[in-house]
């Protein structure tokens, strides 16, 4: 069978090892995408021949939004194979991301608004991308208050991805009906594939900006990852084993 | 031992339901007093002009029928749930699909039906277009069971929950949210007497995926609150 090397992931133990062994390079590899990128970005990459400086928000603005919308596809698809196939680390997986996209999420709401300030003279209009984000923030603190409101985390983690899947099955007709009801907000620019409409010495830095922010996001997942694990397990004999010897390397 | 056909199960839950609807009288009449005296509070709060008024009564009306349909969706597995009835219900062999399609069409007959019904009425008072009656009706026909359909995947959700009401708003208000703007965009196009029937279209597309998708995460949704 070739999806047989993943059955030993379905055990909590060695999973929680596994994340534990990528997250260091993980986080490695974000801080140092992030440390050139940002640096690139910041510093050297060319100013904007019409919005000048200000418009180096947007090696932060664009990463934060399409990492919103592909941690929630994440998600998603966590959810669908903890109801399809009972893999109770999904669900785990599922409930490690929810806060890190809605943080996500509110970032790119966040830096839109300081960026829509000196380019459209608002913070905030009623436009199509800003209201789908608007809503893709609903939608994430709907699925983390549901996740929230169960005592038994293994029920919240299913109730948490039903709602999900409803989530992003209603995404894209969210997107479009907003899309078609009132729209300012400039069409996509990275993501057209082949020739992105903006200099490669813009665009590279993007990229490595983006690249860094993935790594982080893994980093985060990974962390978050192993903390629901201790919290589902937590009566396990090899979790009061990690705690004991935690205990005793701090006595120490 | 004989078996319900499908069509008999569907039918003696929609009758058990509606029957129960009518012995609580309030539970049908409260929503629809509810969505009168919330369309009332918009010419005291907007001011009593009347093309201010009938610019917005598109999205009044549907506001208000949004929120009335939120408040009574409790009803649609709460008491069930609580008595321990839903949970037969769940044990029995007929398919969980049809039970809560039955559940659904019961309540959408209790709410939307009489929003449906009100409706006009309340566009006289809020000067809508007259053009736009048509339109209205109609986007309220094939957009108060998206309501029903897709609240019911919330309510499955929270059934559970003791102090569900807050966070049911919180679930569902967002999935509501395609329905709302292509409704006041099909009235608001009416308005200006041009064709209205994309819109109308894309409401009648949402309305039959839902009714095919919803139910079955409603039955998910039920199975995991149950427990």
């Amino acid at each position: 069978m070739m999806w047989k090397w993943l059955h030993p992931y379905a055990n909590p133990e060695i999973s929680y090892h596994f994340a534990g062994k990528i997250l260091p390079w993980c986080a490695r590899l974000a801080f140092i995408f992030l440390a050139i990128g940002m640096t690139w970005a910041l510093l050297f990459a060319p100013a904007d021949y019409q919005q000048g400086d200000t418009f180096r928000i947007f090696y932060l603005h664009v990463p934060a939004a399409m990492l919103s919308m592909g941690i929630y596809l994440g998600m998603a698809i966590a959810a669908l194979s903890s109801l399809v196939w009972q893999l109770r680390l999904a669900d785990a997986t599922a409930a490690a991301m929810a806060p890190i996209g809605a943080t996500f999420t509110f970032i790119a709401l966040i830096t839109g608004a300081a960026w829509g300030k000196p380019m459209w003279g608002t913070w905030w209009i009623w436009d199509a991308r800003l209201t789908s984000e608007l809503i893709l923030l609903f939608l994430y603190l709907g699925v983390i208050a549901l996740h929230n409101a169960f005592e038994d985390k293994n029920l919240a983690g299913k109730a948490a991805g039903i709602l999900a899947l409803v989530g992003v099955i209603n995404l894209p007709i969210i997107k479009y009906s907003v899309e078609w009801w009132n729209t300012l907000h400039q069409g996509a620019t990275v993501s057209k594939l082949g020739q992105p409409s903006m200099t490669a010495d813009m665009f590279w830095p993007f990229l490595v900006c983006f690249i860094g922010f993935s790594f982080l996001v893994a980093a985060l997942i990974c962390l978050r990852f192993r903390s629901e694990i201790l919290n589902r397990n937590s009566m396990r004999p090899w979790v009061r084993e990690l705690v004991a010897n935690e205990v005793k390397a701090h006595a120490v | 031992m004989t078996q319900l056909s499908y069509r008999t199960a569907f039918g003696l839950i929609v009758k058990r339901d509606l029957m129960i609807a009518f012995r609580h009288r309030d539970d049908i009449i409260n929503p629809l007093l509810f969505f009168v005296i919330v369309v009332t509070l918009f010419p005291l709060g907007v001011g009593p002009e009347s093309t201010t008024l009938s610019r917005i009564a598109p999205g009044i009306i549907w506001v208000a029928a949004l929120l009335a349909t939120l408040l009574s969706l409790d009803r649609l597995f709460k008491s069930d749930y609580a008595d321990g009835s839903l949970e037969q219900m769940l044990l029995s062999p007929q398919p969980i699909f049809i039970l809560v399609l039955a559940k659904i069409v019961a309540h959408w007959l209790l709410t939307g039906l009489p929003l449906i019904l009100i409706a006009p009425l309340l566009a006289v008072l809020l000067h809508l277009n007259e053009h736009s009656y048509g339109a209205l009706m109609l986007t309220l026909l094939l957009g108060t069971p998206v309501l029903s359909l897709l609240g019911a995947i919330g309510v499955a959700l929270t059934v559970g929950i003791k102090k569900g009401g807050v966070l049911l708003s919180l679930l569902v208000l967002p999935l509501y949210i395609p329905v709302l703007i292509f409704a006041t965009s099909a009235i608001d196009t009416a308005a200006m007497n041009l064709p209205y029937n994309g819109q109308l279209a894309i409401i009648a597309a949402i309305f039959f995926a839902s009714l095919t998708l919803a139910p079955f995460a409603v039955s998910a949704a039920l199975k995991v609150s149950t427990n």
